[in-house]
């Protein structure tokens, strides 16, 4: 660790991985639900166990992505963070809300929630990922100006790189897209248009800026390769990023009451939408091929190679199967988006931020690399927790098919609680995979308190 | 990659990719902007139906339901649910009230959410308005 400041991103990453075990733990309730459907009702619901998986989701990987623009933005600005109070006092003003937020899911119904919080003067809740009582929401908002501000004086005042201006556009357009989750008009249409310029414009826009940025930054670190080199590289992938993935939102336009020419544009520029996803699997492999050190962190470099390759697995490959029109109207809003949505996040976001904590946990425990028996830890939970996400997707994408052609082709479609019946076998094994996939995160977890010879001190 | 290439050409495809291609979008967005009311009939919104598409967001029904395909997959369609119980909004309600607070053994079931009579009629209200947009014909069929 070069700057003193850089610390503050420990207790966001500790934070972060603090959520995704709750996470897991409320996906392992929801997959119990989906083959036992009365587990836990009417305590827990299925959609407030979803709420807390999704929502956990989502605000552990903002704790991550923060860290990370803490640990990176000091080193690669060569200057310390301007204020690491702020950032100390921005993580407890969300970590509060969060908690405060999770737990009034679990603690009163939906409704009572949206009552307390005073929903009705300003409606935002209850739409699929944005179910934050509005005043969270204003928190998030601030939370993230603030952290903005931070971090855009910190490079302001240091040496300016392509990773920080990049993760900086990345990090401002979170702030700005968010802002659409305020907009609720009483047309349904116009609410789920502008829905996705949150949702989609996040993780199929500006995230894969953050993600390409930390990305590059461990590469450069772990391969010792001339940084000239991997700027053009993030330069030519997050274009094609935005060049796709914008006019790809289209994919989400074609059956909400939009017009049908969306159905053209959607299709071809999401079936583009994988080019930055296989070059950056190119990128990441050519990297590490042409490296000029040997890193003694070889975890944190399969890490940035599994986050290349299950990106473009989850969100290239399992996102085009289903993403051309003509075979979206067969597929929309069935086990199939939920197998590319696991993938999806598991490739490109949770591993991206585990890279980035893999890389900078041992830096800042005071040392460059953890010993090599914690190292052989960790890595069992990288193939326990990636094998079981790679079987979660197969055996939804089997449920997917199946429910697909016996709801929705043929002579005779079957209702949809007939057809879920019929694929229960699919689901106890998804659930089974989850179990694995616990296994491997608390091995990954065990990893932080393995010992051994530790590898030279940084 | 090719040594021709240099970084501020990727620099320049970047920035100038990025807002070309967010432009378009603002551009596509006014178009759709302009055919939208043609397609989602928001002449039809009543004050019911508005008030039902709150109690839908309240209620957090797009944790179980998808609604036009986008929500949980652990319950029905409800997008053209109206058709799909005959275009009887008394049959909606009637489902919607007799849920069994304890649930059904074994069985995923959905929770007794103890409305009244004019929220019931508020929620029918909003599922028949969606069931008007006009949605390119999806879903294939009734089964949602």
């Amino acid at each position: 660790m070069q700057y003193q400041s850089q610390a503050v991103a420990k207790p966001y990453f500790i934070a972060a991985l603090a959520m995704f075990a709750g996470q897991i733990i409320f996906g392992l309730i929801m997959g119990l639900q989906y083959v036992i459907g009365d587990f836990l009702f009417p305590e827990i619901p299925f959609n407030v166990a979803r709420m807390v998986h999704t929502n956990l989701l989502i605000v552990w990987l903002l704790f991550g992505f923060m860290g990370a623009a803490y640990y990176l933005v000091p080193e690669e600005s060569e200057t310390e963070l301007f204020s690491p109070k702020l950032a100390m006092a921005l993580f407890w003003i969300f970590l509060v809300a969060g908690v405060l937020t999770i737990v009034g899911y679990l603690a009163v119904p939906y409704a009572t929630l949206a009552k307390i919080t005073g929903n009705d003067i300003l409606p935002t809740m209850g739409r699929e990922f944005l179910e934050q009582p509005t005043i969270t929401k204003i928190g998030i908002v601030i939370v993230a100006l603030g952290f903005l501000f931070n971090i855009l004086m910190t490079v302001l005042k240091g040496r300016k790189t392509v990773i920080t201006s990049v993760l900086l556009i990345g990090l401002g357009g979170l702030a700005v897209f968010f802002l659409f989750s305020f907009y609720n008009p009483d047309n349904l249409v116009l609410d789920k248009y502008f829905w996705w310029w949150t949702v989609h414009l996040w993780v199929e826009g500006v995230w894969e800026l953050i993600l390409g940025s930390i990305l590059a930054f461990v590469l450069i670190k772990v391969t010792g390769v001339d940084r000239e080199v991997i700027e053009k590289w993030l330069y030519v992938i997050i274009a094609m990023t935005l060049i796709t993935g914008i006019i790809g939102t289209g994919h989400h336009y074609f059956w909400i009451g939009t017009p049908e020419y969306w159905q053209v544009l959607g299709s071809i520029f999401s079936a583009l939408e994988p080019i930055p996803f296989f070059m950056m699997a190119v990128f990441a492999f050519n990297m590490v091929n042409r490296r000029r050190r040997e890193h003694p962190n070889k975890v944190a470099t399969l890490w940035a190679l599994g986050t290349a390759v299950m990106s473009f697995l989850g969100a290239g490959v399992w996102g085009f199967m289903h993403t051309l029109a003509p075979v979206n109207y067969y597929t929309h809003g069935t086990q199939l988006t939920a197998a590319h949505a696991h993938m999806a996040f598991y490739g490109a976001y949770v591993m991206i931020v585990l890279c980035m904590i893999s890389y900078a946990m041992p830096m800042m425990r005071g040392r460059a690399a953890n010993s090599a028996k914690a190292q052989v830890v960790e890595m069992w939970g990288f193939w326990l927790m990636t094998i079981s996400i790679v079987l979660i997707t197969l055996f939804l994408t089997g449920a997917g098919i199946l429910q697909v052609y016996m709801q929705r082709m043929g002579d005779a479609p079957m209702s949809f609680m007939v057809v879920q019946d019929k694929i229960t076998l699919f689901y106890w094994l998804r659930e089974a995979a989850g179990v694995v996939f616990l296994i491997g995160l608390i091995t990954y977890f065990a990893s932080f308190f393995v010992g051994g010879d530790e590898a030279a001190s940084a | 990659m090719s040594e021709n290439f240099t970084k501020s050409m990727a620099r320049n495809m970047f920035y100038g990719g990025a807002v070309f291609f967010f432009l378009l979008f603002v551009g596509l967005t006014f178009d759709t902007m302009r055919e939208l009311p043609k397609r989602d009939h928001r002449e039809n919104i009543t004050p019911e139906v508005a008030q039902g598409k709150l109690l839908w967001e309240e209620n957090d029904c797009i944790g179980c339901h998808t609604l036009l395909g986008e929500g949980a997959y652990f319950a029905p369609e409800l997008g053209n649910v109206y058709t799909r119980f005959g275009k009887n909004k008394q049959a909606i309600m009637a489902f919607i009230k007799s849920r069994p607070v304890d649930g059904i053994e074994g069985r995923r079931s959905m929770p007794q959410f103890n409305f009244s009579d004019e929220q019931l009629n508020d929620i029918a209200e909003f599922l028949k308005w969606t069931s008007e947009i006009n949605s390119a014909g999806w879903p294939p069929n009734i089964q949602g």
